[in-house]
């Protein structure tokens, strides 16, 4: 049996999952950045530039199903993901969880979402034990049971119990990122944003935390909602997936569909990959994105 | 599990600041150390001062007395620092470490939030304060009234408030500028050096500055705790500093609490949450 099965997720917060079966509804939402002048004394020779980090982007997920976000560095994912986490306004459009919105009832909806990103963003020099038990503390979870459940949620996710109580410092990448996933986990979130969760891990971890988001939805009921440059990340685990590209939606399905329907418009025999479908919807290859980044070109 | 929201949940939640804090306070301990040495040093060079002055300025003057009047002032700004520096670096720890968003994800008040990072800085407050102060006592014999060692202790106790509401505020310094807030705070504390009469009576600043001075809980602490200390215990000098700092105190705390979710609103609309320091 792999690890990540024998996961436990306490469910202490079945209490307050919501009965609707619409999990996430994002509607023509917008986020821009910049625009506003520096004080200067000097005349500013051109205007202020102007980001639009997710431009008029409207998407629905259903209760228990993964929905992938697959752009390049720079489209608008992670913007969209702090929309979606109350830790950005949006300028434009509305989105709600599971019926609440998410600026008039941010309070509501973080006790039913939590959130991992590229980085683990832990307290280095605490061990995983204490920077789990400030999120527990903060959640209001109980203590006793609360070190229980991380040792059991930590083991599970193949943390040798002997390295709990260690700085998170001492810890390799692919295993701090495990301590920001089991952070999540500890919450019983029924909404999980996991925004690039397995960029920067070797195999073996990208693999452990992909079976670990399969098994989430599979025996957890939690939405997942997952954005990630990582075609075949997309294709494995997502049931549905949108490409955005420069902060909009170009396309969206199952990766079945997409593929599909790209095969359909070439005439071609062979089953295309989710990475020709990206190339095709947005007219460049995430090689070129990344090279536009490494250039300083993109936003 | 996740227990319904209430007042009981509010101060657990409270809780998990102090015990992060404690936490990160053993994990750095020699950094607490030296910092510690850095507070001690700086407040026996202030209270040797008043061993020179009577060579350098070529007057008598009551030593023992001047000792005591500048062990007041450095021992009670060991601690208003402490509390002030304390809260202000709660927010810069979770910059410096990129956990701020998660925090500030986690379902609790703002209050809880602010008022955690505040309890745990009284308690490290007091606590460095307390060590200065058995160094002070090592070097020096201050001559104080014993009586009047409990009423300048509510008068600290009641001036803390004031300062967890000046100490808020600054909190969203490093809330908003990743870079330099922690350091803009300094001047907050620098000013309130200046205009409070921590080492000399607020009579000998300008006119102009000693208007400051009035709205400075450092003023009412430093005279009260002086009064109780060095004067005759009356209820009128109590309640001279009292009154003016429980009114502060109700204003600042409130207003910083208020500050702080603004600022947060505002770092929410521009982006400016996502920065790590």
């Amino acid at each position: 049996m792999s690890v990540v099965t024998d996961l436990h997720i306490p469910d202490g917060a079945i209490a307050l999952r919501p009965s609707t079966d619409q999990a996430l509804n994002v509607e023509h939402i917008t986020k821009r950045f910049g625009g506003k002048a520096k004080l200067s004394l000097k005349k500013a020779k051109k205007p202020p530039k102007v980001v639009m980090a997710v431009d008029d982007v409207s998407f629905q997920v259903r209760r228990g199903e993964i929905y992938g976000v697959l752009g390049a560095n720079g489209s608008g994912k992670s913007t969209l993901i702090r929309l979606l986490a109350t830790l950005l306004y949006p300028d434009s459009g509305n989105a709600s969880i599971f019926g609440l919105d998410v600026v008039d009832q941010a309070a509501d909806i973080k006790r039913l979402i939590n959130r991992v990103s590229v980085e683990a963003s832990l307290f280095k020099k605490l061990s995983a034990m204490e920077n789990l038990m400030y999120a527990a503390r903060l959640y209001g979870l109980d203590s006793a049971p609360a070190r229980k459940d991380i040792v059991r949620i930590l083991t599970g996710l193949g943390i040798a119990e002997s390295r709990i109580r260690q700085p998170v410092e001492k810890m390799s990448r692919g295993m701090q990122q495990k301590v920001a996933i089991a952070r999540a986990l500890l919450t019983s979130p029924v909404l999980l944003l996991l925004d690039e969760p397995t960029t920067g891990l070797d195999p073996r971890s990208k693999k452990d935390v992909e079976e670990l988001v399969l098994n989430l939805r599979n025996t957890h009921d939690a939405t997942i909602l997952l954005t990630s440059h990582d075609m075949h990340e997309a294709d494995t685990l997502c049931d549905r997936l949108a490409i955005v590209d420069k902060g909009r939606i170009v396309v969206e399905g199952t990766p079945q569909e997409l593929k599909d329907a790209h095969r359909l418009q070439h005439g071609s025999r062979d089953e295309p990959t989710l990475e020709d479908v990206f190339m095709e919807v947005t007219g460049r290859s995430l090689e070129d994105d990344e090279e536009e980044d490494a250039n300083g070109e993109s936003s | 599990m996740i227990a319904n929201p209430s007042v009981w949940r509010e101060v657990k939640a409270s809780y998990a600041l102090v015990e992060r804090n404690i936490n990160l306070s053993k994990r750095y301990w020699g950094w607490e150390v030296a910092f510690l040495v850095y507070t001690c040093a700086q407040a026996l060079a202030i209270i040797f001062i008043a061993k020179a002055v009577p060579s350098v300025a070529g007057v008598k003057v009551d030593t023992n007395r001047f000792v005591t009047y500048l062990a007041i002032g450095a021992l009670t700004w060991s601690y208003m620092a402490s509390l002030f520096m304390c809260i202000a670096e709660s927010v810069q720890w979770e910059r410096w470490e990129g956990t701020i968003e998660y925090t500030l994800m986690a379902p609790i008040t703002r209050l809880t939030y602010v008022l955690g990072s505040c309890l745990f800085a009284i308690i490290y407050g007091l606590a460095r304060t307390a060590v200065v102060l058995v160094v002070v006592i090592l070097f020096f014999h201050p001559a104080a009234n014993p009586a009047g060692f409990a009423p300048a202790a509510l008068i600290v106790g009641v001036g803390s408030v004031s300062f967890v509401g000046i100490g808020i505020m600054a909190a969203t310094l490093p809330l908003l500028f990743t870079e330099k807030g922690a350091q803009m705070t300094y001047v907050i504390e620098a000013c309130l050096l200046l205009v409070s009469g921590v080492y000399f009576p607020v009579s000998a600043l300008p006119a102009g500055l000693q208007l400051f001075s009035h709205v400075s809980p450092a003023t009412y602490i430093l005279t009260g705790a002086r009064a109780m200390l060095l004067g005759h215990i009356t209820g009128s000098a109590l309640a001279e500093s009292l009154v003016p700092l429980a009114v502060i105190g109700i204003v600042s705390v409130p207003l910083g609490v208020w500050l702080f979710a603004t600022a947060e609103h505002f770092a929410k609309r521009t982006g400016r949450l996502k920065r790590a320091g």
